[in-house]
């Protein structure tokens, strides 16, 4: 078994004053004090733009030095806004391997020394750049659109009900430290805001910003360390989103899911906190569906019946989710991991969901081309 | 830098100068498919014959008009811009020539952003102070620019105001002190032969405009025990509608404090000419004894902050000069292929 002994994050919000290298030392160190130890056997870097954003790459040696501890394995892994995902999952397999006793994971994104035409564009990487990208010009927020339009025609779904996912992600995050928006937000509101790409609106798309997270797994329980990995699966999808068989089904998701609910030995009905890839209010509704925790067309209508708030059937993004926590890319699967830690764990504060004992971590890179799923578990 | 200046000289003339022509954000929205959030309501433009130093000149004859003394008397004439017509030739020189100030005078040209005007200003109090000169003239204005569509585009103005720095027993209003702060922060700039700025978008506001303005302010208040109650009006600079206001709100200034100094939302941003031509606006309403913040603030980055009383020589002076709502209630609109005209935005 893998267990989780120690994790930590920094707010996600415009760092003005850090960079790469002062996010994951600051994430790294609570991750470590946690953990109540000071050298790890590895480290595995999740990352997406650095090079593109920040003009750096070579993240592993580069935070290892910066933590001091230069001479261990160190790595960065990339799939797109799953990297923090997909680093979790290879820091999973090395110390199952027993290849390694500790490693540390962490997760980074600096985002804001570039313009939003800039991370647009870098963002834009993640899609098909010679099938998809180059020759339509399409941007990562209009391929979302598609889907979203193309979901409302088919379930015949009302644009409110999809917003509701933006609206309850704010009121979680009211209550949660590091998320960047601590305000709620209505319905209505999401809808008057202004339109990114038909039917996408401003508030219905996660925000720019920058952040790290971090883990430390290991092999044996230690410290006071009370979660552990039940599941940890990563799987892909045909890549150009317009040849996959149905747009409106994550099948990535889908396949990782089937795997990670034989491998921790459990069913839907088990999850107990639930974190969702909801770049956009619709990759959440669509999630939800492909997780098997709703039927197709009714995922949105879920989180519109509230069913999806702490209190409701299924706490979902309890500490605002990639709209109101926010979605420093590469770090964002990191995020998701370390919440589920603080629910599992009873360090939840005013957003605690009581007993939870089962958390499922889903994370995206692309429109689906890799889907990272994590099944956490208290022990 | 600070100074400790004892209302020992003052201002003894100001005057402003904003351009008759008007484009409203509206108008330049229409052009780019933008329908609303626009930063300011209309911006000044230049007309064809305008340039910073035909505005200059402008401020300048309405600050000796007040000021009442012989240009031949000015010790310096100082012009702050970022919009200088000659790469190379001062565009002071040519001030100083057309107002008569020539040639016994020290006359340069001063760049820094938004702060170019302020920056100016200081210098003219020190040589005042230190007894070079009886009297010094600093002048802060541009013609921005701001690249088509680009956010800067809906608030880049024209404007210039001129300020004469001389002894006590003249002045309008004296100097009790003042105070810079910079770093090298890269929130704007623009390079050699570039005809456009660049910017960093929200990088601009809070590490930028806010921190500086804010840094200078308070230090000025810690080095001379000011507290904002002690000020009956502030002036900040204006870059948009919303930064002076939200800048004041922190600082902890109420609304009616910077209300009569803030007049981008009629005539934009005047970079240079933006705080200056605030307090000139400030000064043709305040009464003597009253005490006056400014604070400017220049991209790259940096603030002065001054502390001001009035004068009583404000009450026979102020009217021998058009104040700054005259030059804001006289305009004529213009549409965006007049304005691209006007300020060489259409290649030929």
């Amino acid at each position: 078994m893998v267990h989780i002994i120690g994790y930590g994050c920094t707010p996600v919000k415009e760092h003005w004053d850090k960079g790469i290298r002062e996010l994951a030392f600051e994430a790294a160190l609570k991750a470590l004090e946690k953990a109540g130890i000071d050298k790890v056997d590895a480290l595995v870097v999740g990352n997406m733009s650095s090079g593109v954003l920040a003009g750096q790459e070579h993240l592993g040696a580069l935070i290892a030095d910066e933590l001091g501890m230069s001479g261990i394995s160190a790595l960065k892994v990339e799939a797109a806004c799953a990297s923090g995902g997909a680093a979790v999952h290879s820091a999973y397999a090395m110390v199952k391997s027993g290849a390694y006793k500790r490693v540390l994971v962490v997760g980074v994104e600096k985002m804001t020394d570039k313009l939003t035409p800039q991370v647009t564009s870098a963002l834009a990487m993640a899609e098909d750049q010679r099938f998809t990208v180059s020759p339509t010009g399409v941007s990562f927020v209009a391929l979302n659109a598609l889907l979203h339009r193309l979901y409302m025609e088919r379930y015949g779904v009302k644009p409110e009900e999809v917003a509701a996912f933006a609206v309850n992600d704010h009121k979680h995050a009211v209550n949660s430290p590091h998320a960047q928006y601590r305000n709620e937000i209505t319905v209505e509101q999401v809808m008057k805001s202004p339109m990114v790409a038909d039917p996408i609106h401003l508030l219905e798309s996660s925000p720019i910003g920058d952040g790290a997270a971090a883990v430390v797994l290991s092999s044996e329980p230690e410290g006071d360390s009370s979660v552990e990995i039940a599941a940890s699966v990563a799987a892909t999808d045909v890549f150009c989103l317009f040849s996959r068989e149905d747009m409106l089904s994550l099948r990535a998701t889908v396949l990782a899911a089937k795997k990670a609910y034989e491998q921790a030995k459990i069913s839907p009905e088990d999850v107990d906190v639930l974190e969702v890839h909801d770049a956009f209010s619709i990759l959440g509704a669509i999630a939800l569906e492909d997780l098997g925790f709703a039927e197709r067309g009714q995922g949105a209508k879920m989180a519109y019946e509230g069913e999806t708030l702490i209190g409701g059937k299924l706490p979902t993004n309890t500490f605002g989710g990639l709209k109101a926590r926010g979605h420093p890319v590469g770090a964002t699967g990191v995020y998701q991991i370390v919440e589920l830690c603080m629910q599992l764990s009873n360090e939840a504060g005013k957003n605690q969901v009581p007993d939870a004992n089962v958390g499922l971590a889903q994370n995206v890179g692309g429109v689906g081309g890799t889907v990272v799923i994590h099944v956490l578990r208290g022990v | 830098m600070e100074l400790d200046l004892n209302r020992e000289i003052g201002i003894i003339g100001y005057g402003a100068y904003i351009p008759l022509y008007r484009i409203k954000d509206e108008e330049i929205g229409r052009v780019w498919g933008r329908r609303a959030g626009f930063p300011v309501e209309e911006k000044a433009v230049a007309g064809l014959d305008e340039d910073v130093v035909t505005m200059a000149i402008e401020a300048s004859l309405n600050a000796l008009k007040r000021a009442q003394i012989n240009p031949k008397e000015l010790g310096a004439v100082l012009v702050g811009t970022e919009s200088k017509p000659y790469a190379v030739k001062p565009s002071g020189t040519i001030v100083a020539e057309a107002i008569g100030a020539t040639p016994a005078t020290l006359s340069a040209d001063y760049e820094f952003a938004c702060k170019a005007g302020t920056e100016a200003l200081q210098t003219c109090i020190a040589l005042v102070k230190s007894g070079m000169c009886k009297y010094a003239l600093a002048i802060g204005g541009d013609t921005a620019q701001g690249r088509p569509s680009d956010e800067l585009e809906y608030t880049a103005a024209s404007g210039a105001a001129a300020y004469i720095v001389g002894p006590k027993d003249e002045a309008l209003a004296t100097f009790e002190a003042s105070f810079s702060y910079v770093t090298d922060t890269p929130d704007f700039w623009r390079r050699q032969v570039q005809p456009y700025p660049k910017h960093t978008g929200r990088f601009t506001g809070e590490p930028a405009y806010f921190k500086h303005i804010i840094s200078a302010a308070k230090m000025l208040f810690e080095k001379y025990s000011f507290s904002p109650e002690d000020f009956d009006y502030a002036v900040f600079h204006q870059p948009n509608l919303k930064f002076p206001i939200r800048v004041a709100k922190k600082l902890g200034f109420p609304m009616e404090k910077i209300k009569p100094g803030l007049v981008v939302g009629s005539i934009g941003n005047t970079y240079a000419g933006s705080s200056l031509i605030g307090l000139a606006a400030t000064l043709d309403v305040a009464k003597p004894g009253q005490r006056i913040l400014v604070v400017s603030f220049g991209s790259g980055a940096g603030s002065d902050a001054f502390s001001l009383v009035v004068e009583e020589a404000i009450e026979v002076k102020r009217d021998r000069a058009p104040g700054v709502v005259d030059y804001i209630e006289r305009k004529r609109y213009v549409d965006y292929a007049t304005y691209a005209r006007f300020r060489g935005k259409i290649l030929r």
